[in-house]
């Protein structure tokens, strides 16, 4: 339908975009590539010189590199796993009838909208201190010892920070996906005969599949580069417990000023994601038509 | 919802949704409450939930030790900034795409989603470097330029996906009727795209606000927004407990507000329109 006057007016609106785009992607990963192959260290100006992969070896053969990627994963997997399973309950227990939806609705989604390095310092000092903190009083009142959450569980505190703030996100889209769901064909399950379980695994669960899909890949995408949550709370520590990659390339960065190995690290960051962006891409486009 | 329910089962399920929701809320009201008390309270055990002095002294502190004030205007200025200079680009490239589609449309969305791949800090070396050699470190105008980018994917699929919903017959009956590109862009589309914008307006704004890896790593002092002005409360001076409630309150407020309004737009805006 479109005519040949509004083609050429489409072609020359989308271009600023399309081109602002292209830059900001080409111009600093092409310097990426560029820099990971020099030896170059801002403590040292003027003495880079070409090194070929040598910054690669380096990075991929630091003990740090495991133990980041390992923290990477570990992070990554568990917050997901909290968020999608407790995400996928607190959904279903939204959708039921109650009094005062929007006001739940409203506490559930708040931790989303609040800034990381607010509630990373909140929880560890107001919540996970192991003293004063609000889990120390709990476990103290139980009869229990309290637990010096950064000192014990350094990753797992972490995990836990993170899995607050993203779990609303993981409801609310579950939410939002069970509410198109066909009420006549949960019923009509019920009527045959079909237990609540099983009307959830064969009916709800089936649909949610697609959602569930959204809501991991989208989290992937911003739990691979988890930072600020790290670095108000442990700054990489104790040892590199709760370093990550992310945290890793930053350290090397501004820290060390070691541009070449930085550069490689990030490189070997950009490949990590990307192998994961395939998978959303695929989910996202099939739903497209455009 | 025509449901069976009964008065007992409401009842089970609005005293578990209310706990729930109250366990998940639960850090937030803590860190408010915090913020009214004095620090020795703030730091007693066991915590006092209601019965304490309630002071404001805490916010008069903040202000005057980390000047929120100055902060809160830097996040305004980077995060509005930002989000709308993304849009004014953003805006024609979602106008075409949903309008004047081409066989290559679907490839070049795709390949502005897979831009908000690339994970931040592989090109964080370079960045930085680019910033320290045009002054742009620590400074407003920097800071804007790259949250504006990097969120500007983000921004023109969200227009996309609104403008694709408004109907194109209107558009024809309005060519049938005469009217030119222009006239049309006016006074049938626009009126039409209003409220998508301004969702994508909020929640891109939000996303700015909130953003914590550029803001922490372009900026130290003169710039600095809200998430910068927090982190200086990382490293504890004494008892420091009911001045970080309060700066924190104060940091998320605005936001806690404007994101409450955009929460039915944040599935389709955040999924790229694949849940809505």
């Amino acid at each position: 339908m479109a005519t040949q006057q509004t083609q050429t007016l489409g072609r020359l609106l989308l271009t600023p975009a399309v081109a602002l785009l292209f830059v900001w992607m080409i111009v600093p990963l092409g310097m990426t590539i560029y820099f990971s192959l020099l030896s170059y260290n801002l403590l040292n100006p003027g003495m880079e010189r070409f090194v070929g992969l040598e910054n690669y070896v380096y990075f991929l053969t630091d003990p740090a590199f495991l133990a980041s990627l390992r923290n990477t994963l570990v992070l990554v997997g568990s917050v997901l796993l909290i968020t999608v399973v407790v995400g996928t309950l607190v959904a279903l227990l939204l959708d039921q009838a109650f009094v005062g939806r929007s006001i739940v609705r409203l506490m559930v989604i708040a931790p989303f909208f609040v800034m990381p390095t607010v509630s990373a310092l909140v929880w560890k000092n107001l919540l996970m201190h192991p003293v004063s903190g609000m889990f120390a009083w709990i476990m103290t009142s139980i009869g229990l010892e309290p637990i010096d959450w950064f000192a014990q569980y350094p990753l797992f505190s972490i995990i836990l920070i993170v899995a607050w703030q993203w779990t609303p996100f993981a409801a609310l889209i579950l939410l939002t996906a069970l509410q198109s769901l066909d009420e006549e064909q949960r019923e009509a399950a019920l009527m045959d005969g079909a237990g609540a379980f099983s009307t959830f695994l064969y009916i709800t669960l089936p649909h949610l599949a697609r959602p569930i899909a959204v809501v991991i890949l989208i989290e992937t995408i911003f739990l691979l580069t988890v930072f600020a949550e790290i670095y108000v709370t442990t700054g990489g520590g104790p040892g590199l417990q709760t370093t990550n990659i992310a945290f890793l390339i930053y350290s090397q960065a501004l820290i060390q000023y070691d541009v070449g190995g930085a550069s490689a690290g990030g490189l070997v960051a950009v490949v990590i994601a990307n192998i994961l962006a395939i998978f959303l891409m695929r989910i996202v486009g099939r739903s497209l038509e455009v | 919802m025509a449901r069976r329910d009964s008065a007992s089962r409401v009842f089970v399920s609005t005293l578990a949704a209310w706990v729930v929701g109250f366990l998940i809320f639960f850090p937030i009201l803590w860190m408010v409450l915090t913020s009214f008390k004095t620090e020795l309270e703030a730091f007693s055990t066991p915590p006092s939930f209601l019965f304490f002095h309630w002071t404001t002294e805490n916010y008069a502190t903040v202000q005057e030790r980390s000047d929120y004030v100055a902060h809160a205007m830097n996040s305004l200025i980077i995060a509005g900034g930002s989000t709308l200079i993304a849009l004014l680009i953003a805006v024609p490239a979602a106008w075409s795409m949903a309008f004047a589609p081409t066989k290559r449309t679907k490839d070049v969305l795709l390949w502005m989603l897979s831009t908000k791949m690339l994970p931040p800090v592989g090109v964080l070396v370079p960045i930085y470097l680019i910033f320290r050699d045009f002054g742009l470190l620590d400074t407003r105008s920097g800071l804007i330029l790259v949250l504006c980018l990097g969120n500007l994917p983000i921004v023109v699929w969200m227009l996309f996906t609104y403008f694709k919903e408004i109907p194109k017959d209107i558009l024809e009956a309005a060519r049938m009727d005469g009217a030119t590109v222009g006239k049309e862009l006016i006074y049938v589309l626009t009126p039409m795209a209003v409220p998508g914008i301004a969702s994508t307006l909020l929640l891109n704004f939000i996303l700015a606000w909130n953003e914590a890896f550029w803001t922490l790593n372009l900026t130290t002092s003169e710039a600095a927004p809200l998430t910068v002005f927090i982190a200086s409360y990382s490293s504890p001076e004494g008892l420091f407990w009911a001045k970080l409630s309060a700066a924190s309150t104060l940091a998320i407020a605005p936001i806690l507000v404007l994101g409450w309004f955009s929460q039915r737009q944040l599935v389709r805006g955040l999924t790229f329109g694949a849940v809505k």
